[in-house]
């Protein structure tokens, strides 16, 4: 219930119109990788996911936002039981990359921002590494290129009231690591793949 | 507020749901005769505008039958609609947000509400307030880039997809001698020559359309549609006569301005269009793209058919 609730009140906020450029919406095991520029885009990608496909997929998102408060423990845990990840000081017991694999195990899918923060200008950050250790030690699962447009003026770094304009998610095709391939290869053939589903 | 449901809107509501019914039919007889690829696509777009009309014409009648209340609510939340198509595709910075904000959720509703109550300072809320106001929350926000660019553009989406459609629930509010509680009528007179324009250029525009009007502009808009459209639709409008406070000779004149500046208006719309490099505002409407490329021309014809009608037919003229 809450959870049709939350949906609708992001699709109408953002307008969201998901485009399934590349792959069509599916069952199947994947890490959606997207851009990063507003606290609403971990919403906003799963909200444009069809039932079936949302009920597998979770976001991965940065614990010291989402426990600040009940409001936003409430949304992460209960609402789209979100990843929550230790961004600023990982160590070896608080490893990101072993809470998404854990996830993975689980048989869920991930919706991660491998830029690893929000984009004020709207740019393309380079990508972090993560996304390429998991594409090595997960090759069966499919890694879905997501470019999530005009959230960062819907919602901008800074701000706390959305304004309501037409945002868009657009997918593009899986892609997965080729043999041989290295991490910075790897890591920049994701990140042409998301800018790439600019639709001008 | 009380509108009775009288037996000219019984004819009007009849009228309409005959050519609704009579255009599904010609879609379902020309989807049989289509065959090359073109063709096939021109009926198929042509057949999810129909099936668009239906839902639209569904939802205004709901909005008349409701009255005032419900006619400014359907026409707020259109305009709410179109706003958001508009500054979607207009260039805005991070410091507009705040300005925006204020836009989207107290002049939008405020401009409604004013119809609604109804108080008179809804000719000047957005003309004057807001255009003042808009400024002066962009300046404190203190992003000086192509200020006066940007407070533009904002001011100017208000005044298309707020200020003007507004008029057309304001029609309600008009006090016309021996006219009384039937301006839902003239409402929905407005709304269906404007609508009927628009189809009618389409369909003469498709069929006979040779000679661009302005081919950098919109390679759609031919002298044979134009010409084609507005002459039926006055036609239409003239026989519409019975139902307005007008004379078959006024109501013509009515119709003629109404068709001529839903012209302009789609004209004005695509300018915009093609120099932000989209086809479409939006693709809310199946068949027709977004609210806004379905409401132009009726937001640049409805203001000045309410002061025509204002200033020659009201008892008071104000």
């Amino acid at each position: 219930m809450m959870k049709s609730l939350f949906v609708a009140v992001a699709r109408f906020i953002c307008g969201v119109r998901a485009r399934w450029v590349g792959c069509a919406p599916d069952a199947r095991q994947r890490v959606y990788f997207a851009n990063h520029t507003s606290n609403l885009d971990a919403l906003v990608v799963w909200a444009s996911l069809p039932p079936f496909v949302r009920d597998l997929t979770r976001p991965v998102a940065a614990r010291d936002y989402w426990m600040k408060n009940r409001l936003r423990r409430y949304l992460a845990h209960d609402v789209f039981n979100a990843v929550l990840i230790e961004r600023k000081r990982p160590t070896a017991r608080d490893n990101p990359l072993t809470d998404m694999l854990g996830a993975l195990a689980d048989r869920h899918s991930l919706i991660i921002f491998p830029e690893g923060g929000r984009q004020a200008d709207g740019e393309l950050a380079p990508f972090k590494g993560g996304l390429f250790h998991l594409a090595k030690d997960r090759p069966d699962v499919e890694f879905v290129p997501v470019l999530i447009e005009n959230l960062n003026r819907i919602l901008p770094k800074g701000e706390f009231l959305p304004v309501p304009l037409l945002g868009g998610v657009s997918f593009g095709a899986p892609m997965k690591l080729e043999a041989g391939e290295v991490k910075a290869a790897f890591l920049d053939r994701a990140q042409k793949a998301v800018s790439a589903l600019q639709p001008s | 507020m009380n509108l009775k449901i009288d037996r000219q809107t019984c004819w009007l509501v009849g009228g309409v749901l005959g050519l609704l019914v009579l255009s599904s039919l010609i879609g379902w007889a020309l989807s049989l005769r289509a065959t090359s690829e073109a063709g096939r696509a021109t009926v198929q777009n042509l057949n999810a505008r129909i099936r668009a009309w239906w839902l639209m014409v569904a939802i205004f009648g709901l909005a008349l039958a409701t009255g005032l209340i419900g006619s400014v609510i359907l026409f707020g939340v259109t305009s709410f609609l179109a706003l958001r198509e508009f500054i979607t595709l207009t260039p805005t910075r991070q410091g507009d947000h705040r300005t925006l904000f204020w836009v989207f959720f107290v002049i939008v509703p405020l401009q409604y509400y004013l119809i609604a109550i109804p108080w008179r300072l809804y000719f000047i809320l957005i003309p004057v307030y807001a255009f003042l106001f808009i400024p002066i929350r962009s300046a404190v926000a203190g992003d000086c880039t192509n200020f006066l660019e940007r407070t533009a553009k904002i001011q100017w989406a208000l005044m298309v997809c707020v200020y003007c459609l507004s008029y057309v629930p304001a029609l309600l509010n008009l006090q016309i001698n021996g006219y009384e509680g039937q301006d839902a009528k003239l409402m929905f007179y407005l709304v269906l020559v404007a609508q009927i324009s628009d189809v009618m250029q389409y369909v003469w525009g498709k069929t006979l359309g040779r000679h661009k009007i302005a081919p950098t502009v919109s390679p759609n808009k031919t002298w044979e549609g134009l010409i084609g459209g507005v002459a039926s639709a006055t036609l239409i409008g003239t026989g519409l006569w019975w139902a307005t406070p007008f004379s078959p000779l006024q109501s013509a004149g009515m119709s003629f301005v109404i068709t001529i500046m839903g012209f302009g208006g789609g004209l004005v719309m695509s300018a915009i269009k093609r120099d932000r490099g989209v086809k479409d505002y939006g693709s809310m409407i199946q068949g027709h793209g977004g609210v806004l490329d379905r409401i132009d021309s009726l937001c640049f014809a409805a203001p000045v058919f309410f002061h025509l009608t204002g200033y020659f037919f009201e008892r008071n003229p104000g």
